[in-house]
């Protein structure tokens, strides 16, 4: 067990996690934050996306004491003071989900890419968000919505 | 108060209702004939037929449906609180619907088979007529006035001048009403619906994009531990020796044996999964089928008796004598749904009750396997089932639930298993692997004389052809199957429309006809015309000239009261002969749409599924071992895999709803195999088309 500070949606936690546990692993089952899915473990699916200091990071694929540095947004650090960010926000708008358990994931890869290019193109959305897995094919609508929150700020601290 | 905080509560249902305060009572007395048959029946599993069963209102006007329909992603628990409000003339947003929770709803037997819309939706629609009757001629009572002049709208009734008006809560306040109602009253025509047929957003939606949403595997209760499971190293595998000193040595850990069962306990998941795999097993493995001789295993293995589903005619004189016969074989491998959301499930014992928060289409079957395995009384056991990270048929059964609950007895604790994305792929169970072996004959002009049709293992669903033929032979043959195998969204419709639509498609250049002429000749069946038609009107069928290498295919059917046709438009890489499909369009049809943005969501998410099936998907094993029990070994439909997807609704207000969850899943493969066809000439009769890199072999 080893014990560190996380630096998750603007506040410092406190935790102690065994070597090597992963950032999603802490912040689902130490924090309850679980806003962070699980669906692969692999860095394949994308479910468990955050942001580390703005960057899209399969949150399964690194060990938590390793994110003790950077500044991490998860789902739940998006909304502030009750407003959604225009990517949230479109997403509603969209219906871009059905059982939303990608949502999240899908989310926090789409404000990653919006910060980083305010108005992509088809292609590029693809090309982002491409290791983001929806299994029951909202691809379509999911594209709209990010389209939607195009040139709108994207959330999430850097 | 929430859905989630409502579930929460720890009450039984009668303590439940009294805490709303309010009530409304009605019993609805079925017509005379339906009351003989339901007084025979002593089932326990007969709906019940007062409303308060189904319906509450509460003191503060608030409504609340109770379902044991659970919502996996294709929107019911927006869709049937439509069809309430609708009936009972309430706003949408006064609905909460209670959903899936064995202690709260009546009993069902599961989501599954596209059944919620056809059944679900009219009971609780005559349960809400028969409540809002009840309402006016209460008011009429009240007021000493004619009921049929009065009006229930927005959860009020009112004299026709709007000068008078009482709230349903102020109605129903501090007595409950009871009366029986004779037989059913009618139900609102969809021409007149107002609420119902229209395109509300997914209810709590804004609950899943925050992150707030809790499906079962964030369910986290009081002093909760976390369980891992040791699984055995290949299927059928018997445990020979078994040494578990190293993970009791871990701080926190305590393992549970019982039986067959080793699972483990710790305060955290990291740290369960971790002792588990310091568990040493050595397990005996008998030899088992592999893939590679998959077909010639199912035909060697029958199982069980098998009498043609259709018959008519002969077809063995038909084929005999035709002008044009084909004789083809196709085959499917097994696949496996990849729910994003695993199995999984939280379990508490408290006095002897147990609650498990699980994901499953089934709670009452999960309810009834937990009963049995701990002997408990109905009471005793409580299943929720929180809205769930999908199924599409993959989550019948209650494996988490077992599991937790065996290791939340034994520590005494809260106790949640999630499974691992392996263990889905390899303890759930798979769509059926089969084969179609078809003989079909036409006439020189087009008409379809002969269809012979055996399915192997894959399954009956949908086996019948709707095209009009006059002799058939249609038969389904089980087989004993090498992996568990069971439901999957569709079930064997979408490989017995694979089949059946690639065989029309190869008659149709057999007789060089046109594939969309050629099944219109064939086919009087008016709704099956109409999508076929409107597919084919979007699509520009037959009107686009096509360069090297692309090609367009086309395919149609029909099951579970849906109507569906596929046009699909494929190219294929010159020289790495890889596959990409450019453009799809669906045209659907399942009588009135109760919601066209879920329905318009269902149709195009199922043929954005089903690319995987049709491209991609199949599982690999040998030894009782899965080859590819991960994302980065299985490849499911991504981003860059989806086509331009128009979808084409029709809305037959004329005709009852039916559900529409599982049939769009059935056109994209035959309309690809075909458009495939259509741009090299060569005819793939597999599934997956292009297993591995998506390229075409021959």
């Amino acid at each position: 067990m080893s014990k560190f500070l996380l630096h998750i949606n603007g506040k410092s936690v406190s935790v102690e996690a065994t070597q090597d546990e992963s950032l999603l692993s802490v912040l689902r089952n130490r924090l309850n934050l679980t806003g962070t899915k699980y669906g692969c473990g692999e860095g394949q699916c994308g479910a468990c996306t955050v942001l580390m200091d703005g960057a899209a990071t399969r949150s399964c694929q690194i060990p938590a004491a390793a994110a003790a540095d950077a500044k991490i947004t998860t789902i739940e650090g998006l909304e502030q003071n009750g407003r959604l960010t225009p990517v949230q926000e479109a997403f509603l708008e969209e219906g871009a989900y059905q059982c939303g358990y990608c949502t999240s994931g899908m989310i926090m890869s789409a404000s990653a890419l919006l910060h980083d290019n305010h108005s992509p193109s088809d292609e590029q959305i693809v090309t982002a968000m491409n290791g983001n897995v929806c299994r029951c094919g909202t691809y379509p609508r999911i594209l709209a919505a990010i389209k939607r929150a195009s040139s709108q700020p994207a959330g999430g601290a850097r | 108060m929430t859905t989630r905080e409502l579930i929460d509560t720890d009450v039984n249902r009668r303590d439940f209702l009294r805490l709303l305060g309010g009530g409304l009572l009605v019993c609805l007395t079925p017509a005379s004939a339906l009351a003989q048959e339901s007084g025979r029946a002593a089932n326990r599993h007969e709906p019940p037929t007062d409303i308060s069963a189904w319906i509450h209102i509460d003191a503060d006007g608030r409504v609340k449906v109770f379902t044991g329909k659970v919502e996996v992603g294709q929107n019911i628990r927006t869709s049937l609180a439509q069809a309430v409000a609708e009936e009972l003339r309430v706003p949408f947003e006064s609905i909460t619907m209670i959903m899936g929770d064995t202690d709260l709803v009546p009993w069902d037997m599961g989501t599954f088979g596209s059944r919620t819309t056809p059944t679900m939706s009219p009971q609780l629609r005559n349960m809400a007529v028969a409540a809002r009757e009840l309402l006016v001629e209460t008011a009429a009572r009240r007021w000493n006035m004619d009921g049929s002049k009065l009006i229930a709208s927005s959860g009020k009734i009112s004299t026709p001048d709007g000068k008078k008006f009482i709230t349903y809560a102020n109605l129903t306040r501090g007595e409950d009403l009871v009366k029986s109602v004779p037989g059913y009253p009618p139900l609102t025509p969809a021409t007149e619906w107002k609420i119902a047929g229209t395109p509300i957003p997914k209810a709590d939606g804004r609950d899943f994009v925050t992150g707030k949403h809790q499906f079962p595997s964030d369910i986290v209760r009081p002093g909760m531990l976390f369980g891992a499971i040791l699984r055995p190293e290949a299927y059928n595998a018997k445990l020979e020796t078994i040494d578990t000193t190293a993970a009791e040595k871990i701080p926190s850990v305590k393992v549970v044996r019982d039986g067959d069962f080793t699972g483990v306990v710790a305060d955290d998941a990291f740290t369960a999964q971790q002792a588990v795999g310091t568990i040493k097993a050595k397990w005996t493995i008998p030899d088992q089928p592999s893939n590679q001789n998959l077909f010639e295993y199912l035909k060697a293995n029958p199982e069980g008796d098998s009498k043609p589903e259709h018959q008519s005619g002969s077809v063995a004189e038909a084929f005999s004598s035709a002008d044009v016969k084909l004789e083809s074989r196709y085959t499917i491998e097994y696949i496996a749904h990849t729910p994003l959301e695993p199995r999984a499930a939280v379990a508490e014992w408290n006095d002897g009750k147990l609650t498990v928060w699980t994901g499953t289409q089934r709670p009452f079957g999960v309810h009834e396997e937990l009963m049995q395995a701990f002997q408990l009384s109905p009471k005793q056991v409580r299943v929720i089932q929180p809205d769930m990270g999908s199924g599409y048929g993959g989550k019948h059964t209650g494996e988490a639930a077992m599991e937790a609950a065996r290791l939340a007895r034994a520590a005494g604790k809260p106790v949640k298993v999630v499974w691992t994305r392996e263990e889905e792929f390899t303890w759930a169970y798979f769509r059926p692997a089969g084969f179609v072996e078809i003989k079909s004959a036409a006439r020189h002009d087009g008409t379809l004389v002969s269809w012979e049709f055996h399915n192997y293992n894959s399954g009956p669903a949908a086996i019948g052809t709707p095209y009009e033929v006059q002799n058939q032979l249609i038969q389904f043959h089980p087989c004993k199957s090498p992996l568990r195998q069971g439901s999957y969204r569709g079930l064997a419709a979408t490989f017995n429309h694979f089949a059946r639509e690639s065989q029309m498609d190869e008659l149709a250049r057999a007789l060089n006809m046109d594939p969309l002429a050629f099944r219109l000749k064939n086919i009087t069946n008016p709704r099956l015309k109409a999508v076929l038609q409107a597919a084919a009107d979007k699509f520009g069928w037959g009107l686009t000239k096509l360069g090297p290498g692309t090609g367009q295919g086309l395919a149609c059917g029909s099951d579970k009261g849906g109507y569906v046709a596929t046009c699909a438009d494929v190219s294929i890489d010159p020289s790495s002969k890889k596959v990409r499909v450019h453009r799809a369009v669906q045209a659907w049809e399942c009588g009135a749409i109760i919601n066209p943005d879920g329905l318009r969501n269902q149709v195009q998410g199922a043929l954005v599924q089903g690319l995987g099936g049709a491209l991609f998907e199949r599982i690999l094993f040998s030894g009782g071992r899965i080859e590819n029990p991960r994302l980065s070994k299985y490849r499911v439909p991504r981003f860059s895999d989806t086509p331009q997807i128009d979808i084409v609704l029709l809305d037959r207000k004329d005709l009852p709803s039916a559900g529409a969850g599982e049939t769009g899943i059935v056109g994209i493969a035959p309309a690809i195999g075909n458009a495939i066809f259509a741009a090299t000439g060569t005819r793939l009769r597999h599934m997956p088309l292009t297993p591995e890199d998506n390229a075409i072999r021959t």
